[in-house]
């Protein structure tokens, strides 16, 4: 099934239908050399979503404003790139995400304190704000103009970034990867099944004497810390950073995405994102002015009869056929 | 000796609604001891005291001896102050095991960890396990709570709590909803609870505060009645007026 639970008897190795999305996005590397930009910007939103399943699918936290992290983390790898001539990646994405990383346990001490729709306007307060502040500092983030001029320099020394986004693409892959082993290996911890207690109960968690607060406040800075790295690489692939970033249609999309693949299994982060970007790229061609009724027709059906997502469709129909069996 | 949970003189108000005034009450170590009251006579209130989910606007809480009146619900449950609530309080779509799994991981100091995989902690899944066996929820270890009946619910209640290895445990109503064919399951677990375990039990089954108590505290509108053993509360007047009157003509 591909739902990832984690607990006390869970087995955690990776089991082989895991090793499909790789297959996938390296078959994609091969055959379709036209759309590797689109397939570079699904990995880094694959990526954003998987930091986002962390905190709403696991955690419980419902947010409005991943985007003020994701955000961040673009608006610093781009300044260090085009204002303070940092031109390593390396060290572009290690800033954005300790940037990310600094604001997520700054902010959610101070919101995780709060429940349920406070803390859904708190996370929107602090993505306007962010937004804002990147608007009036045209100076340092070029405003609504964007920032351009982003330098990004070999990848180790060794790997140039070429026209046709060869090297961007597998760059977000091995970024991706990295995110994705340790987004699991976390699931499948002690760490990962006490967020899912507290999604499940908080109120029994305190009761067995754990101390809530800080996990949230943890596993947020650590979602915080994912968003900010995929941050960093949307501004490296696109050598640009614009105020949409920081938007709150970014992080509403976002969870869209979600949403759409399936919230709480791992891999719902990386069909939503597939199946919704590469829809709007369709559509968007086909039917440039009202191609967000297609998104929102799809998210209404799913919503209505699918609440598992396009996971939760597959589950269900795996368990039919197994009945039928 | 100091007792093994002690208040004296626990107030609470909210506004001019007095729900707990002046309670003095004393569990002894292995005590076997039931807190029963008509409803609204402020027991829950009292048991969210003791346990620091209500502050009280006045008095003190000692937990074998120490002060615990200004702590947190954490650390009073790492003290040794364990509970189990009267509407279920389970974590639904997570297995027995890990139910259980989630507790004594908290009491290990396991639950932080993120390098291993849970699975990979064999100890607390092996502690879990027995306990559920102890319990009668071996065959049932793998089930999702949502998947199974109220009353095993019932004891999974229990056990998540007996996962905290508790020195003092507080039983809020452990037979609420269970029909009474098989409340007496509830009991036989209860009577096979270690003996060194403290345990307040708040009850409205008659039956099984009588057979599980020796000692039995009355609350009534926030204030201790009477206290004594089942026998002394059995011929209390003013008991059967207010409470065991109602309930035999009731």
């Amino acid at each position: 099934m591909s739902t990832h639970a984690g607990g006390y008897s869970a087995d955690p190795r990776v089991r082989p239908v895991e090793w499909l999305p790789w297959i996938v996005a390296l078959a994609g590397f091969f055959l379709l050399p036209e759309y590797l930009s689109l397939g570079a910007r699904i990995l880094i939103y694959v990526l954003y979503a998987l930091s986002l399943d962390l905190i709403v699918g696991y955690a419980g936290i419902i947010t409005l404003g991943h985007s003020a992290y994701f955000g961040l983390g673009a608006y610093v790898a781009g300044i260090l790139a085009a204002k303070a001539g940092i031109s390593d990646p390396m060290a572009q994405l290690a800033a954005a995400a300790a940037a990310g990383a600094l604001l997520g346990m700054v902010t959610g001490a101070i919101i995780l304190r709060t429940k349920g729709l406070t803390l859904l306007m708190l996370t929107l307060a602090i993505t306007s704000v962010l937004l804002e502040i990147a608007n009036k500092a045209s100076s340092l983030t070029g405003g609504a103009d964007g920032l351009s001029g982003v330098v990004v320099a070999p990848i180790l020394g060794l790997f140039r970034f070429d026209l046709y986004g060869k090297t961007a693409y597998l760059y977000c892959l091995v970024v991706l990867l990295i995110g994705w082993w340790s987004v699991r290996k976390l699931i499948y911890s002690p760490f990962g099944t006490s967020l899912t207690g507290v999604r499940e109960n908080s109120l029994r968690m305190h009761a067995i004497g754990a101390p809530v607060y800080w996990r949230l406040v943890l596993v947020y800075t650590l979602s915080a810390t994912i968003a900010g790295i995929a941050g960093g690489l949307i501004t490296q692939t696109n050598q640009f950073v614009g105020l949409n970033v920081l938007s709150f249609e970014s992080a509403g999309e976002l969870l869209v995405m979600l949403i759409l693949g399936g919230v709480g299994r791992i891999y719902g982060a990386f069909v939503g994102p597939v199946v919704y970007l590469i829809a709007q790229d369709l559509l968007a061609k086909q039917f440039p002015e009202y191609w967000y009724l297609g998104i929102g027709t799809m998210l209404v059906l799913v919503v209505m009869f699918a609440r598992g997502g396009i996971l939760g469709i597959l589950d269900s129909a795996i368990a039919r056929l197994r009945r039928k069996a | 000796m100091s007792a093994a949970l002690e208040t004296y003189a626990l107030c609470k108000s909210f506004g001019a609604l007095t729900v707990a005034d002046k309670i003095d009450f004393r569990l002894e170590a292995g005590a076997r001891h039931a807190l029963i009251g008509p409803n609204g006579a402020g027991k829950t209130t009292f048991v969210n005291m003791l346990t620091g989910v209500l502050a009280p606007s006045s008095g003190r809480i000692m937990l074998a001896g120490e002060d615990i009146t200004a702590l947190g619900q954490a650390n009073r449950v790492k003290r040794g102050l364990g509970r189990t609530f009267q509407i279920n309080a389970l974590f639904r779509r997570l297995s027995v095991l890990d139910n259980v799994a989630l507790a004594v991981a908290e009491r290990r100091g396991v639950a932080p960890h993120m390098l291993r995989a849970a699975s990979q902690h064999p100890d607390v899944r092996n502690e879990g396990k027995e306990l559920l066996a102890t319990l009668g929820l071996a065959d049932d270890a793998m089930q999702r709570i949502l998947d199974l009946p109220y009353g095993k619910q019932r004891l999974v209640e229990i056990a998540i709590a007996l996962g905290l290895k508790p020195r003092v445990l507080l039983l809020d109503e452990p037979a609420a909803g269970v029909p009474s064919l098989e409340s007496h399951r509830i009991l036989e677990v209860l009577d096979t609870l270690p003996k060194e375990i403290a345990i307040l039990i708040i009850e409205h089954d008659m039956d099984l505060v009588f057979r599980f108590a020796r000692r039995i505290t009355v609350l009534v509108q926030g204030e201790v009645l009477v206290e004594g053993t089942p026998d002394e509360i059995g011929r209390d007047k003013r008991v059967h007026q207010v409470y065991l009157g109602e309930q035999r003509h009731g």
